[in-house]
């Protein structure tokens, strides 16, 4: 949290909406660990991570979307090793499941 | 008034210890939160008292612990998971006894991103030129000084004095208190032998079973500088939930 913070703070000063991004859970050898953030600012800018650059992508589309309806996601990304390498070219292991919200709380 | 947001951002700012918990799955209100501070008191709701109530238990937990995963409940066959994320506040450790240990044992402590505190009331022992890294250097007598301090479970206590009139009413005001670590110096006799006294003033065995003496894991320590590392393990590894006391471990030298 206080990773992203800075930014967040940043993009509300602008104000612009921000959606907030966290592993709730994972699994295996996944490269971040419960509680990791990524903000995501209503531009597309980023801050923090959910993985080792993965699944950021699929995050950040997720992210625009819930900033526009409200509604929060439960994204649940689980790929192997050599799937990953192959289709993305990135070594993240594991299962993790990424709660998306709007920052507004 | 105030979002939630604000106060947690306020909270760590601050560098205090609290709680954020979301609702990420129920039957209604996924995204609610529930904002817990380390008194147990809360802003905002989940949707439901009972559900807020149960959370907070295990917030408290999550607080001091710094501790973050999803928890799940039950209410009336209803299944809810509730992401609890802990921020604790920096740990600190306040070293009674300025004397040759205390020395290097700021020093590591202050690498592993402590808090020290170094409390004597001896004005010759307690001086800035021997501690030079302490945030705070109290000339004072330490259970006095103790007793206006917010000790807390992200709080060490190491005394060091070597002295039953500074060690036993430092020990008995940090006993008094849910600290996450206390440790005392002296040998197992001297521990023993502090212990009966501390006994016969109203001290209770369970408090007293929560002091770690002999101080230190047995890493064979001889130089004041290998105690303080002594120390120091002992501290992080109980702040892990590895040590529950360090008796055993000297028992079975």
């Amino acid at each position: 949290m206080r990773d992203i913070l800075p930014d967040v703070e940043k993009w509300r000063s602008r104000g612009e909406r921000v959606a907030i991004a966290t592993v709730v859970r994972a699994y295996g050898s996944a490269p971040r660990r419960p509680g990791a953030k990524l903000a995501v600012s209503e531009k597309g800018e980023m801050a923090g991570s959910v993985s080792g650059g993965c699944v950021e992508p699929a995050v950040v589309e997720s992210a625009m979307e819930v900033i526009k309806d409200g509604r929060p996601q439960m994204l649940e990304f689980g790929i192997t090793e050599e799937e990953n390498i192959e289709q993305i070219g990135l070594a993240c292991g594991g299962t993790i499941h990424v709660f998306v919200e709007k920052l507004d709380w | 008034m105030s979002t939630l947001y604000e106060e947690l951002k306020d909270m760590l700012g601050k560098e205090q210890g609290v709680a954020l918990a979301t609702l990420v799955h129920g039957p209604e209100r996924v995204g609610a939160k529930l904002l817990v501070f380390a008194d147990t008191s809360s802003h905002g709701t989940l949707g439901l008292p009972q559900l807020d109530a149960m959370v907070v238990a295990d917030a408290e937990q999550a607080i001091w612990h710094g501790d973050a995963q999803t928890h799940m409940y039950t209410i009336e066959t209803q299944s809810f998971e509730v992401f609890i994320e802990g921020f604790a506040p920096p740990p600190t450790l306040i070293i009674v006894g300025a004397g040759h240990i205390a020395i290097p044992l700021t020093t590591f402590a202050k690498t592993l991103n402590y808090r020290v505190v170094v409390v004597d009331a001896r004005a010759a022992f307690a001086t800035p030129e021997r501690f030079p890294h302490a945030d705070e250097l109290i000339v004072a007598w330490p259970d006095e000084v103790l007793e206006k301090m917010d000790l807390n479970p992200s709080t060490s206590v190491a005394v060091l004095t070597h002295d039953s009139k500074f060690d036993e009413p430092s020990l008995k005001m940090v006993l008094s208190r849910r600290v996450g670590y206390v440790g005392a110096i002296g040998s197992r006799k001297t521990s023993q032998q502090r212990a009966e006294r501390l006994r016969r003033q109203g001290v209770t065995n369970e408090q007293l079973l929560r002091i770690h003496g002999p101080i230190g894991l047995n890493i064979g320590a001889t130089s004041p500088e290998e105690m303080a590392l002594a120390i120091m393990t002992e501290i992080v590894a109980t702040r892990h939930g590895k040590v529950s006391s360090s008796l055993q471990d000297w028992q079975n030298k």
